[in-house]
This record gives structure tokens, C-alpha cells and sequence, in this order.
């Protein structure tokens, strides 16, 4: 392990879904880690498994899902292996998650205090009046103007925005060690946006925990997060610090995403969008999961599944790409979305 | 909310309106003359003549109507043909039995419904899931009265299918209402389970889609335990639409448990009814139906009203 302490290192995770048509691999093999108090992001295109990887460290999965390997390491416990008792005291408590639908995210029939004093009578052991004063606390820190009154209010009553701020005072009032946040920004506005990713930023500055940002928004990896793990079909394609990732995106999947997104430093004619559809989950290409549209993608690459490797010698970045492997058997000068480069391997 | 229930209150009048005027015009549509019953088979023209005369029959259809509405507001829904006593008097008698009747039915329909229901909902697509709804899909389609004469020949005369021997303390009394426990069991358990498995179905249905709900997924990622997510988060979202189930079948109790009353000889309301009508004692039943549409709208206004206690976002005004 590195000098740095991880907090949550997570191996190889798989995720199935049982459907009429069939099985789904919706998580296959994930791994990355979550550096204590920092930020990582996943951030991929929908249907890429990254809301299914939270949910799944959590066990929060419908029925009908299952984890068929990989382990979950939290403070060196396996998140996979304990009680459901033991894994409720650590949901919501050591580890919580807010969602991404402030507006249906809440239970209507219940008041703001209730649902946030909930979770505190649970894991602090508190009667009803101590849980609803520490409520209006959590209300006063997420920045809710008046808490005494609105904790009294029901969720309709609370604009988006607000009941987003709700939803982190609940997650929150525990001083979780984790907090995942599943695209807590995608369903608001774009000023309200801005007023959330600070918010929690600035909460995660003064209360120290980790957060795990997910996203299918690169702009918001750049403002927030620490490291970045880029997931492609259920994968991680790519995992590294943000500063590398958006300087020198090594996959050819970061590459184009990259390349889709309009920029300000550089003159760009038109925005370059990644050839081709995200596979469906029914039928997996057996070799790399982007190959099919891959620019550069080679006879070894449609048939068989590069690993996640480490680049150099520190397990800082990895990456699942032949090209820089020693197996590579393509030419050792590529052009990628208009870039030239040279291979490793 | 008090501005609401006198603003429903008054909406009831044209409905109540409307019933006694279909009521009362229905009478005219039925073959049979009352004076000719009252008067009896052997009676002489001139003296069902007379009757008729006497009882404002004669008169028009609308000053017959008016004569009925207006004693009707004063609490005056005529006298019985058959009995002469006063038609409020033979409902009241009666109503007391009914409401009985419907209350007992009715806990037990919601006590099984909303149990079965749970475990369904908890439980869907397994063998449990898909045996209770089976069973329910049963007391669903199977006739009260058919039930209530099984019940009557398994339970009151002790002839239980394939040569059981029949356990003396299960033995319960086939008719009557009140005066033991064991008169009382059979057509509650007639009636209750009909509305026990409509209630079960609902309940299921309207779970399972609170069950996927955003806020449920919530709920457990707050740490807490899958029994409150259950009772606590989920149940009470999800009842709405099963308490409008539960009124109506209340309703369908006190109006509708004809068949019933008469398999079991229960002196209530449905029987007053349904005898009424054999003996053409028109305006007992004129005076049973709007009583019946009268409960029929109160027992829904006290469900829209409970709307209120269940989802703060309806707003009754």
C-alpha cells in the first residue's frame, strides 16, 4: 500500500442482474481505491455500471442482483462478507450515500426532521427530542436558512435544491467516513449545481471524510475529485489522479471522451464523437469492451480482454489497454482522434 | 378542513337528490300495485280503488314526488305498507345489526387483507407470493352466498367434506346475529373474506410499487432495518389507495350484505330490503336505499378526509 492510507480499496467486484432475457454483468471487475479524505470519481456514460458499483459496496442491489466475486475493503473489513446487521450499522452511519433524485428521494410522509433525526436515533442511540435538536444542527451546516422551521416541513414543500441539501444533512449526520454521492448534481439546475458540489466540497474540508463522486459529468470530476476511475460497460478502463487523466489521458475511451467535450484553451472546429454504440449488456464483445469502436483496436483486442494493469510502479494508475502491455501487436505509432502517439510496448 | 367537510357535506345534496328521484321513479317502472297488495288478492275494485285514493297515488308523479321530498327532509320517509309502523323506525332497528355486522367484516377483511397483502408484496414472485394470491383470486371470485351456505353445512350442521370428524368446539350457530358469539362467526367470516382478499390484492399491488421507490432505497441506505423500511416507510405510502378499497367495501357491507343477512337470518338492513321489495312495501324500500346511499356517501367522505392524515401533499381546500 501506498504512504497514503486507503481507505476503501475495491478488487475485481462483480455485479449480475438475473433478467427474462438472461443474466447481466452489469459490474465486471472493478477495482479502485479511495484514498482517505479525498474525492475519487467514477464517471462514465449511463449503463456503464457506475451507479450499480455504489449501490453494490453499500448491498443496497434489487433482488434480483447479485455479487458473483471481488471483495469490498473497508478499513480492511470486507464490506461483502458481513451480517446484514453488521452492514446496517455502517450504512448511513460510516459509510452513507445521496442520490441523484432530490425530488423523489424523500419520503413524503414523513417531515425533514423525522427523516434526518431517523438516522441519528438510529446510530447514536438518541431519544426523539436530542435527534430532532441535532437535526436543525445538520440543517444549519448544509446551509438551510430557518431550520427550526423547515425541519418541521414535509419534502413538498422544499424546492430541489433544498431537499438535495436535506438529503447530505441526512447523510451526514453521523460523520461518516465515506460519503458517496450518486450524480448528487444531474437533476438540478445549473446555478443550484455549482451551489451543491461547493457545498459538499466545503463539508468534506471541514469534517475530513472521503467522497466518491459519481458522475457521467467530466466537468464536475475536474472541479471536485482527487483521482478518477473512468468505467466503460461494467469496467474500469482507467483510474488515475485528475490532473494526469485530463492531461494525459491515456486510454483510448478517456481519449474520446475527452475529445467530445467542447474546450476554451484550445481552437477546436468541431467537437469529435466516439464512433459506434455502448454494447449491449446481452452481448459483450469477448475481447476488449471498446474495441468496436476503438480507432486503433487490433486483432488482439477483439479477442481477448486486456487486464487492468498498473503503468508504472506505483498502483497510482492503471489501466485495461493493450497497447501498453507487451503483448501489444499493433504499430508502435498511432493516431487517435487526431493525436499522434507512441506505444510502449 | 373544516370548510372542506361542510363543502362535501353540501355536494352530497344533488347526489342524495339525484337517488331519491331514481328511487322514487323506479317505483312506477315495477309491474304491481301497492293498494292491490296492501288490500290483499280477494279485495274488491272499490276497495283498492279507495286505497289508492287514500295513499295520494292517484296524484302525479311529481306531486307524489314533492309530498315524499319534502316529509323525507323532516325526517318523515313515510309509514310501512306492510307493517304501518313508521319506515325511520323499521331502519333504525335494523341499522344497528348492519353496522355490526359491517364493522366485525370489516376488521377482518383488513386484519387478513392487509396481512396477506404484506407478505405478498415482501415476498413477490415466490411460492408465498403466489399462493396467497391464488387463494385470494378464490375468495375474490366465490358467491357470498354459496360461501355462506358451504360455511352453514360445514360449521352449523357439522358435515364437513371427506368424513372429517367434526370437533364440537368449532360447532357455531347457522342464523341469527348477537344474542352469542357463535352466531356472529360465520357470516362475519362470509363476508370478511371476500373483502379480505380484494383488500390483499391492493395492498400487494400498491406496495410493491411504493417497494421501488426512491425513498425507499433511501430508507435502507440510512442503516435502517428492512421491518421499518416495511412498516415504517413503505406502508403508510402505500395504503391510499387501499383505505379507498377499505371504504368501499364498508360501504358494500352496509348496503349490500343482502344475501348474507338472508342465508343467516340477520334482521338488518338488507334483509328490510330485500323483503321490502318481495312484499311491494314500496316506500320502505325507497326509504332503505336513500338511507344506504346516504351511509354510502358518508363512509366515503370519511376516506377522502383520512387521505389528509396518510399524504401531507393533498391539499383538501
Amino acid at each position: 500500500m501506498n504512504e497514503m492510507e486507503n481507505i476503501l480499496v475495491v478488487n475485481n467486484l462483480q455485479t449480475t442482474f438475473k433478467t427474462d432475457a438472461g443474466d447481466i454483468r452489469a459490474v465486471d471487475g472493478v477495482s479502485f481505491t479511495v484514498p482517505k479524505g479525498k474525492t475519487i470519481g467514477i464517471v462514465g456514460e449511463s449503463g456503464s455500471g457506475k451507479s450499480i458499483t455504489s449501490l453494490t459496496i453499500l448491498r443496497l442491489l434489487a433482488s434480483n442482483g447479485r455479487v458473483n466475486g471481488g471483495e469490498v475493503l473497508f478499513k480492511g473489513k470486507d464490506l461483502l462478507k458481513l451480517p446484514e446487521k453488521a452492514m446496517r450499522e455502517i450504512r448511513g452511519n460510516q459509510i452513507s450515500m445521496i442520490f441523484q433524485e432530490p425530488m423523489t428521494s424523500l419520503n413524503p410522509v414523513y417531515t425533514v426532521g423525522q427523516q434526518i433525526g431517523e438516522t441519528i436515533q438510529i446510530h447514536k442511540k438518541v431519544g426523539k427530542k436530542e435527534a430532532i435538536q441535532q437535526s436543525i444542527e445538520m440543517l444549519k451546516l448544509v446551509g438551510i436558512p430557518s431550520p427550526e422551521k423547515r425541519v418541521k416541513q414535509y419534502p413538498h414543500e422544499l424546492s430541489g435544491g433544498m431537499r438535495q441539501r436535506v438529503m447530505i444533512a441526512m447523510a451526514l449526520a453521523c460523520d461518516p467516513e465515506i460519503l458517496i454521492a450518486d450524480e448528487p448534481t444531474t437533476a438540478l439546475d445549473v446555478t443550484i449545481q455549482a451551489q451543491i458540489l461547493e457545498l459538499i466540497k466545503d463539508l468534506q474540508n471541514r469534517l475530513g471524510m472521503s467522497v466518491i463522486m459519481i458522475t457521467h459529468d467530466l466537468g464536475v470530476v475536474a472541479e471536485t475529485c482527487d483521482y478518477v476511475a473512468v468505467m466503460y460497460a461494467g469496467q474500469v478502463v482507467e483510474y488515475s489522479d485528475v490532473r494526469s487523466l485530463f492531461k494525459n489521458p491515456k486510454h483510448p475511451y478517456t481519449l474520446g471522451l475527452l475529445n467530445s467535450l467542447p474546450r476554451h484553451d484550445i481552437e477546436q472546429e468541431k467537437l469529435i464523437p466516439i464512433k459506434g454504440m455502448v454494447p449491449s449488456p446481452h452481448e459483450m464483445p469477448v475481447g476488449c469492451r471498446f474495441a468496436p469502436r476503438c480507432p486503433v483496436a487490433t486483432e488482439l483486442c477483439h479477442n481477448k480482454m486486456p487486464q487492468l494493469l498498473n503503468t508504472n510502479d506505483s498502483n497510482a494508475e492503471q489501466i485495461r489497454c493493450w497497447m501498453f502491455s507487451d503483448e501489444w501487436d499493433g504499430d508502435s505509432e498511432v493516431t487517435l482522434y487526431g493525436e499522434k502517439r507512441t506505444i510502449k510496448g | 378542513m373544516t370548510k372542506y367537510i361542510i363543502r362535501r357535506l353540501l355536494q352530497t345534496i344533488p347526489v342524495l337528490l339525484g337517488v331519491s328521484i331514481l328511487v322514487f321513479s323506479l317505483m312506477f317502472l315495477i309491474p304491481g300495485d301497492p293498494a292491490q297488495v296492501m288490500a290483499g288478492e280477494g279485495a274488491s275494485a272499490q276497495t283498492v280503488e279507495n286505497l289508492r285514493e287514500k295513499l295520494g297515488l292517484n296524484d302525479p308523479a311529481y306531486v307524489q314526488y314533492g309530498r315524499y321530498l319534502s316529509s323525507a327532509l323532516q325526517g318523515d320517509l313515510g309509514n310501512s305498507i306492510r307493517s304501518g309502523r313508521p319506515v325511520m323506525e323499521e331502519i333504525q332497528t335494523r341499522f344497528w345489526v348492519t353496522l355490526e355486522v359491517a364493522i366485525y367484516s370489516t376488521i377482518l377483511a383488513v386484519f387478513i387483507g392487509l396481512i396477506a397483502g404484506i407478505i405478498s408484496a415482501v415476498r413477490h414472485y415466490t411460492l408465498t407470493d403466489v399462493s396467497i394470491m391464488i387463494i385470494a383470486l378464490f375468495g375474490l371470485s366465490m358467491p357470498n352466498f354459496w360461501l355462506g351456505l358451504l360455511l352453514i353445512q360445514w360449521f352449523a350442521l357439522g358435515n364437513l367434506p371427506f368424513d372429517i370428524p367434526f370437533p364440537e368446539f368449532l360447532k357455531m350457530r347457522p342464523s341469527g346475529w348477537g344474542d352469542t358469539w357463535r352466531q356472529m362467526v360465520l357470516p362475519v367470516i362470509t363476508l370478511g373474506t371476500g373483502g379480505a382478499a380484494i383488500i390483499a390484492r391492493m395492498t400487494r399491488s400498491s406496495m410493491l410499487e411504493v417497494i421501488g421507490q426512491d425513498y425507499i432505497r433511501t430508507a435502507r441506505a440510512k442503516g435502517v432495518s428492512e421491518r421499518v423500511v416495511i412498516y415504517r416507510h413503505a406502508l403508510k405510502n402505500a395504503l391510499i389507495p387501499v383505505v379507498t378499497i377499505i371504504g368501499l367495501e364498508f360501504g358494500g357491507f352496509l348496503g349490500g350484505a343482502v344475501l348474507t343477512e338472508t342465508i343467516f337470518a340477520i334482521n338488518g338492513m338488507g334483509r328490510l330490503t330485500i323483503d321490502a321489495i318481495r312484499q311491494r312495501d314500496f316506500p320502505v324500500v325507497q326509504g332503505t336505499v336513500l338511507v344506504i346511499s346516504l351511509l354510502f356517501v358518508v363512509v366515503n367522505l370519511l376516506v377522502d378526509i383520512s387521505y389528509k392524515f396518510l399524504n401531507k401533499r393533498i391539499d383538501l381546500n
